[in-house]
């Protein structure tokens, strides 16, 4: 069934609504948890072979409306992590005006991110898929702009900065492509089929060394997934938000990423090793990270990495798997930044070595925490038991020995830095004499349903559901995966178990310190600027100084024709990163309308 | 009863390294079950999950701690200018 115009794509009603809630006033915090609601209702009404097209410059198409095999799953996870993120932040009249405030720029924000992170996974075309991903670049900025501290405000740069460099790789990949196909005399150039480079899954198309549009594509994915080392900006700017801005950005960013990637690259091996790289990157930083929220982003980039080893190994299980985990991943993970962002909010700490003991006075934070990271440590009975081993298994499956034990290993990994580490030095480990009661009702709801969801997701014959939306359903009759079997429940256990037991036999090697540990921000916050304060500023002043006594003894005439002085040293003063984006949103808007010109 | 108390964290010790032994002793049941299945020849030892799990954790810790955290730990004051 193919609509040349009609409805429009379901992520529109949050990016449209988002941008008028302040309008509403009042009824504004009412309307933005009916929004999700809405989008979601939306999501499962539009029959399964709609496609909606726009005419595109009189000779194309776009498709803003089509159902990939991926995207009903993530389409309603990134609808019911909207709702549950606008309940977390929900603002409760007279309580607290400065949140009231944030929330005015916040929410709005955060629909544009999360509508436009639906609209990716409607798009049917690679323009339309662009644009989305850009807005979500703008949304996500902006939500972590308004939290309004100085550190919110420069790590938003950086992010910003980061992204728009991603978005520059993709688009320049995306233009190569584009201009191929139609040197080859493709009439839909745009097509999203013509982007599936993968070597597996949806399309049988591969793609080698010399091919630069496909590598351009895959880096600026990646820069989006956090691989490393292109993946240093989450830990840097998401700890940055507010308590409830964090909580948004853990869910779209990075699964958006997984989504594009299961699409166009399902099958790509070089996936596998990033995915590894991820996986144990994660644990390894998070280990030695003190900054509660910090340990919580860095074990994002951990199971990311799960998801894309899936995607790399490219077989149905695989990225059942990985769609699935995604799924799971977005509501624990959303679930333990929103215990963390109570403590924060209810303490104004952040670290670990200020916190502990909160068990005593926030229960309820406490067993959702904790309900939380028995889930992304894949717990029997959790929502990550019945998602991640899918993954594993496929490894096993494939006889990919490297893959299996390293993913095995990274799985009692995350029970060590996630699991124990994050519920134990908040809510247990010392009496930091911190008597905080549990956070305001809206916060305790939000936490109270993806702790639910968490667990109704690993009871047996309750997951089904979830199977049955994955890109491979099973065919009628068939199992898709059985979790659980007595060697897979009882082997799980003894991993994660002893994993605990390395934790608390090593404590004194755990304990938290004052520091940070270096990543490749390093280089754009350390290195560059340090090159040219002391290296390439001084040269360039040097010279200024030599033409300056050259000119200085040439003919007006012929100086007037040749170097104009500057009025000030504005010239050569240090570049800060407003500049460097500008240059940057530049060869962005340069490739744009070089994009135009040529479709 | 607190968690503070050294004979409730004393209590604790004891109740979950008896569990960390059932979990041991598990492995026989484990290995009885049609479903059992070794993909690469050593996850199929005794006790596999259990002395792999515990292993590479310790790795992991250590690594962090000795090798990465010497070459990339700064105060948590570095950034500020």
């Amino acid at each position: 069934m193919t609509e040349s115009v009609g409805l429009p794509p379901p992520g529109l009603i949050l990016v449209l609504g988002g941008l008028l809630l302040p309008l509403l006033r009042g009824l504004g915090p009412a309307v933005a948890l009916l929004l999700p609601l809405l989008t979601l209702a939306a999501i499962w009404a539009i029959p399964h072979d709609l496609v909606v097209t726009l005419p595109f410059m009189g000779q194309y198409d776009l498709t803003v409306l089509a159902f990939n095999p991926p995207t009903r799953v993530f389409a309603t996870i990134f609808a019911v992590m909207a709702f549950a993120g606008a309940l977390f932040a929900h603002p409760i009249a007279g309580l607290d005006s400065e949140r009231g405030r944030r929330w005015r720029v916040e929410l709005p924000a955060a629909f544009v991110y999360a509508g436009s992170a639906i609209c990716v996974t409607f798009a049917g075309d690679i323009l339309s898929l662009f644009v989305f991903w850009e807005l979500m670049a703008v949304g996500s900025t902006t939500v972590i702009w308004s939290a309004g501290t100085k550190e919110a405000g420069r790590a938003g740069y950086r992010y910003a900065l980061v992204h728009f460099v991603g978005g520059v790789l993709l688009m320049a990949g995306i233009l190569a492509k584009v201009f191929a196909l139609q040197a080859a005399g493709v009439a839909d150039p745009l097509a999203l089929h013509h982007f599936f480079f993968g070597a597996a899954g949806f399309e049988g198309l591969s793609f080698g060394a010399g091919d630069a549009a496909a590598w351009l594509i895959l880096l600026g994915i990646l820069v989006n997934a956090a691989a490393p080392p292109l993946g240093s900006w989450l830990a840097d700017a998401y700890p940055e938000a507010s308590e409830s801005g964090t909580v948004f950005l853990s869910a779209f960013t990075t699964k958006t990423a997984v989504y594009v990637l299961m699409l166009l690259f399902a099958g790509t091996q070089l996936l596998i090793y990033v995915g590894l790289l991820m996986a144990v990157y994660g644990i390894v930083y998070a280990i030695l990270e003190n900054d509660m929220r910090r340990i919580l982003a860095y074990s994002i980039v951990n199971q990311v990495g799960f998801m894309v080893c899936g995607i790399g190994i490219g077989t149905a299980m695989a990225l059942n798997g990985a769609a699935a985990h995604a799924f799971a991943h977005i509501v624990y993970k959303a679930l333990l930044l929103m215990s963390a962002g109570s403590v924060l909010y209810m303490t104004g700490k952040r670290k670990c070595t200020d916190l502990g003991g909160l068990y005593h006075s926030m229960p309820i934070t406490m067993t959702c925490g904790i309900i939380g990271a028995l889930a992304i440590s894949s717990f029997p009975l959790t929502s990550g038991f019945v998602t991640k081993s899918m993954i594993n298994q496929a490894a096993a499956d494939q006889h990919l020995a490297l893959a299996w034990f390293t993913l095995t290993a990274a799985s009692a990994g995350v029970f060590l830095h996630a699991g124990i580490k994050f519920p134990w030095f908040v809510f247990f480990q010392k009496d930091s004499g911190l008597r905080p009661p549990d956070p305001p009702w809206n916060m305790r709801a939000a936490m109270i349903f993806f702790a639910a969801v968490c667990i109704l997701l690993g009871v047996p014959g309750v997951y089904g559901p979830l199977y049955s939306i994955l890109p491979f359903p099973a065919a009628a009759g068939e199992t898709l995966y059985a979790p659980y079997t007595v060697p897979h429940v009882i082997n799980q256990l003894q991993l994660l178990l002893f994993s605990g037991l390395a934790f608390f036999a090593l404590l004194p090697v755990l304990k938290r310190t004052l520091t940070i540990t270096l990543d490749a921000d390093w280089f754009y916050r350390r290195l560059f600027p340090g090159v040219w304060k002391h290296l390439v500023r001084p040269v360039v002043l040097a010279f200024r100084e030599l033409f300056d006594y050259l000119f200085g003894h040439m003919p007006q005439m012929v100086k007037d024709l040749v170097y104009s002085p500057p009025q000030e040293s504005a010239m050569f003063k240090e570049w800060g990163l407003g500049g460097a984006m500008v240059v940057i949103t530049g060869f962005l808007f340069a490739f744009l309308v070089l994009g135009y010109i040529a479709v | 009863m607190s968690l503070e108390d050294p004979q409730t964290i004393r209590k604790l010790w004891i109740g979950s390294l008896a569990v960390l032994a059932l979990l041991v002793l598990a492995d026989f049941w484990a290995r009885q079950d049609p479903h059992h299945h070794a993909h690469f020849g050593i996850d199929g030892a005794f006790g596999f999950y259990t002395w792999y799990g515990f292993g590479v954790c310790a790795v992991m810790v250590l690594v962090s701690k000795f090798v990465v955290g010497l070459l990339l730990k700064r105060k948590d004051t570095f950034y500020d200018d």
